[in-house]
């Protein structure tokens, strides 16, 4: 059982709103005297995890717990899957269209992001069935 | 240097200013939201010509002091507004990225 645990709702393909959840999440780990430092890894990691949600996904859900260790974070969505992983993993390797990367994303950077600000990272994704990622990074280095 | 020095010395034109009074500690420039997530650092000053929502939404989660928008690149009104409610610094100017980074970056 973690101290906090809180889950945030990610509406699917509305720009307007992606980074909602991220802000949301940044400022109660603010309230709760988290350190700045672990504050912004979880907020850069989680806001990639979102904006991923939106493009591909049609949304999905954040599942957020804060330990005495470390502060938790599960990405759940029911979207198209990932067919290669690997490749998904690999810095510039994007499959977002035109549209989306007029608007500055689809630089290939996302899944790389989640990986370089976080402590512990593991995706399982399944064609068909959606996307799940799950994410920590510790209190103390 | 405070994100006002920006306007009160070196001529930036003020969009939106959140928290004048913040410090800047570097510079960098792109326009690519994940490059920015990745590699900026906070507090930096952050130059772009991406005036969206997402570009508000980038600089609050990475702890950007200032955005800065290059060659007077417009911000739409949605952005504006996000900025204004979440506090976030928005400065324009007529120059190029390069150059506005360069300047600013003399004037740290």
């Amino acid at each position: 059982m973690s101290a906090l645990e809180m889950r945030y709702e990610v509406p699917g393909n509305d720009f307007t709103r992606a980074g909602e959840a991220s802000s949301a999440i940044k400022n109660k780990l603010k309230q709760m005297g988290i350190p700045p430092g672990v504050v912004r890894n979880v907020a850069i990691a989680v806001y990639e995890g979102e904006i991923n949600m939106v493009i591909h996904a049609s949304g999905g859900t954040i599942d957020v717990f804060v330990d005495s260790d470390a502060v938790s974070l599960v990405l759940r969505d029911t979207g198209g899957g990932i067919p290669d992983v690997e490749l998904a993993m690999r810095e510039g390797y994007t499959t977002a269209k035109e549209d989306i990367r007029s608007l500055g994303f689809g630089a290939g950077m996302g899944i790389p992001n989640m990986i370089k600000y976080t402590d512990e990272f593991k995706i399982n994704s399944e064609v068909g069935k959606g996307t799940v990622v799950e994410m920590k990074v510790y209190l103390e280095k | 240097m405070k994100v006002k020095d920006l306007i009160a010395n070196l001529g930036f034109e003020s969009v939106h200013e959140g928290e004048p009074d913040r410090e800047i500690s570097s510079v960098y420039c792109c326009d690519l939201l994940s490059w920015v997530m990745g590699r900026a650092s906070a507090d930096s000053a952050w130059i772009t010509v991406m005036g969206n929502m997402n570009s508000v939404a980038v600089a609050v989660l990475a702890d950007i002091s200032v955005i800065v928008l290059a060659e007077n690149a417009p911000i739409d009104s949605a952005a504006l507004e996000k900025a204004k409610q979440q506090g976030v610094n928005i400065l324009k100017t007529d120059k190029p990225a390069f150059e506005a980074g360069l300047l600013i970056n003399n004037g740290l």
